[in-house]
């Protein structure tokens, strides 16, 4: 099928020519957050390997994850989830017809960029790694 | 010879068999892991950074160990729709689009039941 696409043909307008708006916006991090999660989920999963495997293992990745570094990532991580969640809840609110209008959808990107933070900020102050 | 008409050529090759099924899956698991989630950050965030034994004595919780298994299985078959979906989207060569997917789903069953097998361990042999 791609070979009868291609060709001299114009390109219906997208990504070059539209300004940025919320919905779009809100909509491409979802997916952004989805694929960086898989990254995620690789130090959440060596984790638990580490943690079946010896505690010699499980140290060498605990210091990993509680350096710097590995809080960064791990705050990251628990950002693209709170967003991931809260977006695709807002996606599948779209899927059963609901929220199409303007000032809606603008409502609940703000609502699925701000919650994010505010999530995440639950996320670690329940971790306890603030106290 | 092919005696058929072009309508019978192509009648029921159309792209309307399993693909309803298909994103009705797709929805289910992303509902499904609204609970699942919510549940899974709620024992994971504090034993992040806590000592081993901690960890392996959690697991013990048949409860705690079900959920999480239930979690990651239903998570990593997520990712790898979800991946397919992006790659898909954004991959037009046809080698590395097929390249892609198989390493695509190798890569989220072999994490996804490393989890399941990590926390299987955990849990029966501590």
């Amino acid at each position: 099928m791609s070979k009868r696409v291609k060709g001299n043909r114009p390109l219906s307008p997208h990504l070059t020519i539209y300004r940025p708006q919320m919905s779009s916006i809100s909509s491409i991090l979802v997916r952004i957050s989805g694929v960086s999660l898989a990254l995620g989920f690789i130090l959440v999963t060596s984790w638990l390997l580490a943690a079946s495997t010896s505690i010699k293992y499980f140290d060498c990745i605990n210091d990993m994850l509680t350096s710097w570094f590995g809080l960064i990532i791990l705050t990251g991580s628990v950002w693209a989830l709170c967003y991931h969640s809260l977006g695709g809840i807002r996606h599948l609110i779209w899927d059963m017809g609901f929220g199409f209008d303007l000032k809606t959808a603008d409502r609940m990107g703000w609502i699925v960029i701000l919650g994010s933070f505010v999530l995440t900020f639950v996320v670690i102050f329940y971790s306890g790694a603030l106290s | 010879m092919n005696f058929k008409t072009d309508r019978a050529k192509v009648l029921g090759l159309g792209s309307a068999k399993s693909g309803a099924d298909h994103w009705f899956g797709e929805r289910l698991k992303s509902v499904a892991l609204i609970p699942l989630t919510i549940i899974f950050v709620l024992i994971i965030a504090p034993l992040i950074g806590s000592d081993h034994a901690s960890v392996v004595a959690s697991f013990e919780n048949p409860l705690i160990s079900i959920s999480s298994i239930l979690f990651f299985l239903v998570t990593f078959k997520h990712l790898e729709e979800g991946l397919q979906v992006v790659i898909e989207d954004y991959v037009h060569s046809k080698g590395i689009l097929l390249f892609l997917i198989i390493f695509n789903k190798l890569f989220c069953w072999t994490f996804g039941l490393a989890a399941v097998f990590a926390i299987l361990k955990i849990t029966f042999a501590g």
